[in-house]
């Protein structure tokens, strides 16, 4: 009887694992002994750091889209439907189309998805670019801006999080082209203590603030957001209110609706084990990407390093009956400083991130990185 | 004993102070959430954000190389 192993989302996460397996099992699938399946939502397989780009003129949004079909290795079985519940206990999936489809080893990949609605006034009045469509919308809103206050929020948990200081500081660039900046003030928001979550990177973000005379009020989480006359107001639960003429946000963020209604987690996060990145009480299910509950950055690379690890040891217990390795907690981060110099941070359980000064290389390194992406979606780089 | 337990030792992004934000949002109102920090920043930046916003800090405590912060949600 063959091995079947279930893998549930296409993002980064579910994508790069089925490849990596096709790979690593390529004797067991030829001989029928391993079926590898991925159930995926969308057809389409987008980079979603490219949205940044796509904002301020620097990629079109077709370029951050291909067919997840072309991505994936031929013996990959691929169904295009959602999987609306999960039960780990009769290792079973069941899909939108009506399918209940048994698993071996099971691959929840299901990401994280923005959710403006849960802040009242938000999805009315605020804007993101979080998805291609709204990163378009606010796209066309920056080309007509002219003059006026522009705030930034954040919503909690949110992937990406050095998202909020590239955002600002490709503002702050942006607006100097125009040469408009004088006109534009920047408003920056963040939820905790300090400008950034990362100790080091808010100690160097604030000398820079200043020396772009970028704005900033720390302890700002938004509970309510209004508009009058034009005006947004942006309601913290702190008790400050930032008044706006335009509104920039990460809203907050939940994991599937599959993971909720199938009464694993309220909030949509499986609960993993942070080493082994198995779903907590089930040997035969691992989790990879947004999808944990981990403590650790909701980004690509997380899902990268992490699924480097799921497919090590799919392919081991497969092989050899027994997972090979742990996950130390490795993310790296790229960070635009603007449209010219990035820098970078890495970090794992253990080693805190120390980043280097922003220098040309690193940012032309990630713009290099923005195409070769397609590579690490099919388990190449 | 608290209603949810946070495991934010090692957590350096997005860190305790927000992953407690998190699940404050997604837990109702009476919900006890107990915060385990390795960052001693923690001590002092969870106490002070809880008090800002209103909610109830139940106690913080030193324990073997971590901290433990116990908050209540108020509101």
């Amino acid at each position: 009887m063959a091995k079947h192993v279930v893998i549930v989302g296409g993002g980064v996460a579910g994508t790069i694992i089925a490849n990596l397996l096709a790979r690593g099992l390529k004797e067991e699938l030829s001989k029928a002994e391993v079926v590898i399946t991925m159930i995926s939502k969308e057809d389409k397989h987008v980079y979603q750091p490219g949205f940044l780009y796509v904002l301020f003129d620097k990629m079109r949004p077709d370029e951050l889209i291909r067919d997840q079909r072309s991505l994936l290795a031929p013996s990959i079985i691929f169904h295009h439907d959602t999987v609306v519940g999960i039960d780990p206990k009769a290792c079973e999936v069941h899909t939108e189309k009506g399918k209940k489809i048994k698993y071996d080893y099971l691959v929840i990949a299901t990401g994280s998805r923005p959710m403006p609605e849960l802040i009242p006034g938000l999805k009315e009045h605020g804007n993101m670019f979080y998805t291609l469509e709204s990163a378009v919308e606010l796209r066309e809103k920056l080309r007509k801006f002219e003059k006026g206050r522009i705030a930034i929020a954040m919503g909690v948990p949110h992937k990406c999080p050095v998202a909020p200081f590239e955002v600002t500081f490709m503002l702050d660039d942006y607006f100097n082209k125009k040469g408009i900046r004088d006109k534009v003030e920047i408003y920056y928001t963040y939820p905790i203590g300090r400008i950034h979550t990362l100790e080091p990177v808010a100690q160097w973000g604030v000398p820079e603030f200043e020396r772009r005379g970028i704005k900033y009020e720390t302890l700002f989480n938004m509970e309510k957001v209004e508009a009058h006359n034009g005006s947004v107001a942006v309601h913290s639960a702190e008790g400050s209110t930032a008044e706006c003429d335009l509104l920039i946000t990460i809203p907050p963020h939940r994991g599937a609706q599959a993971i909720m209604d199938s009464g694993i987690s309220n909030d949509g996060w499986v609960p993993t084990n942070r080493h082994s990145l198995k779903y907590e009480g089930y040997e035969n299910v691992y989790v990879a990407g947004d999808t944990t509950n981990l403590p650790i950055s909701k980004a690509g690379s997380t899902a990268h390093f992490e699924s480097d690890v799921v497919a090590d040891n799919l392919i081991a217990e497969i092989k050899e009956g027994h997972p090979a390795k742990d996950y130390d907690g490795k993310v790296m981060c790229f960070i635009e400083t603007g449209f010219d110099k990035g820098t970078y941070i890495h970090f794992n359980y253990t080693t805190p991130p120390s980043p280097m000064p922003p220098s040309k290389m690193i940012h032309w390194l990630k713009l290099g990185y923005n195409r070769m992406y397609w590579l690490t979606a099919r388990g190449v780089l | 004993m608290a209603d949810k337990v946070i495991d934010a030792r090692g957590s350096f992004c997005p860190g305790p102070l927000m992953e407690l934000i998190a699940a404050i949002k997604s837990n109702p109102v009476g919900t006890t959430i107990e915060v385990l920090s390795t960052d001693k920043g923690s001590a002092k930046d969870v106490p002070e954000w809880v008090k800002k916003v209103g909610h109830e800090l139940v106690g913080v405590e030193e324990k073997d190389g971590y901290w433990s912060i116990v908050v209540k949600r108020a509101k």
